[in-house]
């Protein structure tokens, strides 16, 4: 059984999402802050005329917040049928993997993270984790 | 009788449509006599048509659709086939229905249309018999044009078939006077999709938005005369566009209203009441989805109106007025708004009962009614909790109340307001947005990012400079106010509200004055942009449950503001203020809004723990001596303003076993109808607004669940369960009310 993902990186790490889930990329859109809103919403971001929240995954996973210098990019993705975007340090490519390349995520992962990585595929090279898009989404 | 119109205009304007298909499919049919998909097709035609006429009693109508089905069914079913003489015995019984129907459109009835010789020929042809056509039929053969017939053929045909009574002259032209214009139900009409027409409204929302960029970049660059003049077109173009797309969605509000001469009537004789319903402004026009959302308000309100609004004939009478009142109804546009007005010519509302009944409810305190003015005590019937009416009837009064109506209007952008005078009658005016999806709103720029500020909410603009600032803007206790045209008038600063840090340090001071839960309030804001219609777009759950923002739009350069739920805001914002100050000054008064936040008492109970009972199942809270308590059977009872009052300890209640002794007992004295029961506590710790965010439903015998109040555990008590255990019998007689508000409260 081979599954198609599409990778892109947080703070050095590959993540993959399903390729049918994700929609487009996008680069340098101008967001809009939600003050009040919990940190993981990195605001709202203008798709052809449809409002989408951003999601900062970042924050989500428990990693180094984004410094004022770093220009994320955003990769929108369909969660039961609404568009969100999520930001992501750079986006990889679209990878085919096997699933006796996965294995769940080992007992020391604890945490927030923990419930938004389904597990690693391992690739020749390195680890690509496989993100719960709904989790990662609505935690 | 309207609604029965309704149904037979939609059956009208369907089968009309139904008839043009039918006579396209049958002239079709002749040229491939075998195709079972015409004939399945025609057959359901027939057969929804007969349906229809069967359930309107219109048995004529019914007669020959149910002959011409029959055939249909055998040719369908390949028991007969296709001849000359099939084809024109269904024409002619396609034109005989044509006539029924105009003759319906026309008359409302079906008149006097001959239908004995077509039902005779379609049997005949069932029957097997040759079917010859009759005689006197043949004109009614020859195909009837598909556009409005001539209704002089078929009765032609008629009077020489000799079957027919000759119809009354008059009868004739007035079928021939009424039918250009009637026909026009059908002809000057077409369906179309919702989803289609919900799409160009998304797109015409686009090109306004487009629009708005155009005209800003051209009015920058000044300069270009040609850019500026097409800008201007396209200004105009746009707005006519957008305006003609919302019309598509309008309906007039007579779609709504037609309903409710029957809900009057019947209400009025329930309740033994004679009302004249008079509705103005029928043909006022809103968008469909609003009249949606706007029609279980709207009904509430006119029940309302009859069952508490106007006095029954006999007090009427004894008030000097004619022992008919009458229920106006009245729509009519105003500002960009819809208003509808609910007016009676009852007996008003009585500041004093809602005052008294405020207290009563603990909702205000009458230091604080007495700063009112009249027209702000009315507003409290909105309060949550908060219902007038002496008796529970089965027409209004069940706990669902004013407040709910308030939300609902709110919820779609609308406000309500009630006006009142004593004897005279009761307004309630509801202002309603045209449209949900263009607002006008005014833009607004706190620590550097923009906000829309819905116009419906906005009053007016304040601008004061350094040196005004400074001296105008004064200090109540720590509250700042500013004296607008001599009242005090609450700020509040937005970059507070949001947590941000205002970037305005020039000392200016920008308010935009609004109005929201009949309160007004300044809002202080960095700058104002300009004022502009934007097109709301949805919040995710996620950001609306903030209860700050009520959608966001893009502006003219592509970037996303948020539109401020100034509603909520001012919910939010002036409760909270008014909870924090000492409640007793007069001028601080002005900014205590009706608090939607459900209000707990917090008492203290043994064993330290803190039990949380809602305030509006409180009538009183007294002081009295231990000595007073005494034995009844296995109960402790207390003698209470000549009454008996159950006791109820609520340590033992709830399993909590206290040592302390006290020579004075608190109690909390619950109180519906003429039936009360006393709840010995500790202490009484504080009055809070629960906001039910962190709560949890961890909870024990004689608890609802448990909340967080002012980062202390505090256990919600179930009241029902506690009066139970104090008085088994109390809500056998309590009316019906006080025990639905409870439940509805938890």
């Amino acid at each position: 059984m081979s599954t198609r993902l599409v990778t892109f990186t947080l703070d050095e790490r590959v993540y993959g999402v399903d390729v049918d889930a994700v929609q487009e990329v996008l680069r340098g859109q101008p967001r809009t802050r939600i003050p009040l809103a919990p940190t993981s919403v990195a605001g709202l971001i203008n798709l052809r005329g449809q409002v989408l929240s951003a999601v900062d995954l970042r924050e989500q996973l428990g990693l180094a917040a984004y410094s004022t210098d770093q220009e994320p990019m955003l990769v929108v993705i369909r969660v039961s049928g609404e568009p969100v975007a999520l930001l992501v340090d750079s986006i990889g490519s679209v990878v085919d993997v096997e699933a006796d390349q996965f294995e769940p995520p080992p007992d020391t992962l604890v945490g927030v993270a923990r419930d938004l990585i389904l597990g690693a595929y391992k690739l020749e090279d390195q680890l690509l984790l496989a993100l719960d898009v709904d989790r990662a989404v609505a935690a | 009788m309207d609604e029965m119109d309704e149904i037979v205009q939609e059956f009208l304007v369907e089968s009309h449509e139904n008839l043009d298909q039918l006579d396209r499919d049958l002239v079709a049919l002749e040229r491939e006599p075998g195709s079972r998909d015409l004939l399945a097709s025609i057959f359901r035609t027939i057969h929804t048509i007969k349906g229809t006429s069967g359930f309107l009693a219109f048995g004529r109508l019914e007669a020959v659709t149910h002959v011409g089905e029959n055939l249909l069914a055998r040719l369908r079913d390949g028991k007969m086939s296709m001849t000359a003489a099939t084809t024109d015995t269904l024409l002619a019984m396609v034109d005989v229905v044509r006539e029924l129907l105009t003759s319906i459109e026309a008359t409302g009835g079906e008149g006097d249309v001959d239908v004995e010789a077509v039902v005779a020929r379609v049997t005949a042809l069932l029957e097997g018999r040759t079917a010859d056509p009759m005689p006197g039929a043949a004109p009614a053969l020859a195909p009837a044009p598909t556009s409005a017939p001539a209704p002089d053929a078929p009765l032609d045909a008629r009077l020489e078939a000799g079957t027919a009574v000759a119809p009354a002259p008059h009868d004739a032209q007035d079928v021939e006077a009424t039918e250009p214009a009637r026909r026009n139900v059908a002809d000057a009409s077409i369906r179309v999709d919702v989803d289609l027409l919900d799409t160009l409204m998304r797109l015409v929302g686009e090109l306004v938005l487009t629009r708005n960029q155009i005209v800003r970049h051209a009015g920058a660059q000044s300069a270009d005369q040609e850019l500026a003049g097409a800008a201007q077109r396209l200004n105009l173009i746009a707005s006519e566009l957008q305006e003609g797309v919302m019309k598509t969605r309008m309906q007039p509000i007579d779609h709504l209203w037609s309903k409710l001469p029957r809900v009057v009537r019947d209400l009025g004789s329930a309740l033994d009441k004679s009302v004249e319903l008079v509705m103005e402004g029928r043909e006022t026009e809103l968008d469909r989805s609003l009249l949606e959302s706007v029609k279980d308000p709207l009904t509430h309100l006119v029940r309302n109106a009859v069952d508490h609004g106007l006095e029954s004939a006999a007090d009427r009478l004894v008030a000097g007025k004619p022992a008919q009142g009458v229920l106006t109804l009245r729509a009519y546009h105003e500002g960009g708004q819809v208003v509808v007005e609910v007016c009676d010519d009852g007996s008003g509302i009585d500041p004093a009962r809602v005052s008294a009944k405020a207290v009563e409810r603990g909702l205000r305190t009458p230091a604080q009614l007495e700063a009112m003015s009249h027209a702000d005590v009315l507003q409290l019937i909105f309060t949550p909790g908060f219902s007038t009416a002496a008796a529970v009837t089965n027409v209004s009064g069940r706990g669902v109340g004013m407040d709910v109506v308030k939300t609902n209007i709110e919820a779609m952008g609308g406000t309500i307001e009630v006006e009142s005078v004593l004897g005279r009658g009761t307004t309630c005016r509801l202002r309603i947005p045209l449209t949900l999806a263009i607002v006008p709103a005014l833009t607004v720029e706190c620590a550097g990012d923009r906000y829309a500020i819905p116009q419906v909410s906005l009053l007016e603009l304040v601008a004061l400079d350094a040196d005004r600032a400074a001296s105008e803007v004064e200090d109540v206790n720590g509250a700042s106010v500013y004296r607008l045209r001599g009242a005090l008038l609450p700020l509040v600063r937005l970059a507070d509200v949001l947590g941000v840090e205002s970037v305005r340090s020039d000392g200016h001071v920008l308010i935009a004055v609004l109005q929201a839960e009949g309160k007004r309030f300044g809002l202080v804001i960095d700058r104002v942009l300009s004022t502009e219609e934007i097109v709301v777009k949805p919040l995710t759950s996620r950001i609306k449950e903030l209860g700050t923002y009520s959608g966001a739009t893009i502006l003219g350069d592509g970037r996303v503001a948020l539109i401020l739920d100034v509603q909520a805001l001012a919910r939010r914002v002036l409760s909270a203020e008014a909870l924090e100050r000492a409640t007793g000054h007069a001028t601080t008064v002005e900014t205590t809004a009706a608090t939607d936040h459900l209000r707990m008492l917090v008492v203290g109970i043994a064993g330290g723990r803190r039990v949380a009972i809602p305030l509006s199942s409180v009538t009183r809270l007294e002081s009295i001596a231990a000595s007073a308590v005494e034995q009844v059977g296995s109960r402790e009872v207390v003698q209470y303003r000549g009454a008996i009052l159950p006791l109820l300890r609520l340590d033992r209640h709830l399993g909590a076993f206290g040592e302390k002794q006290h020579d004075e007992l608190t109690v909390v004295v619950y109180s519906a109808g003429d039936r009360s029961v006393a709840i010995v506590v500790e202490e009484i710790i504080d009055i809070v607004d629960e906001d039910a965010q962190v709560r949890s439903d961890i909870d024990d015998h004689g608890l609802l669940g448990s909340a967080l109040v002012r980062d202390r555990i505090v256990e919600l008590l179930d009241v029902r369960a506690a009066i139970l255990a104090a008085d088994p019998g109390f809500y056998d007689h309590a009316p019906l009310e006080a025990a639905t508000e409870l439940t509805e409260a938890l």
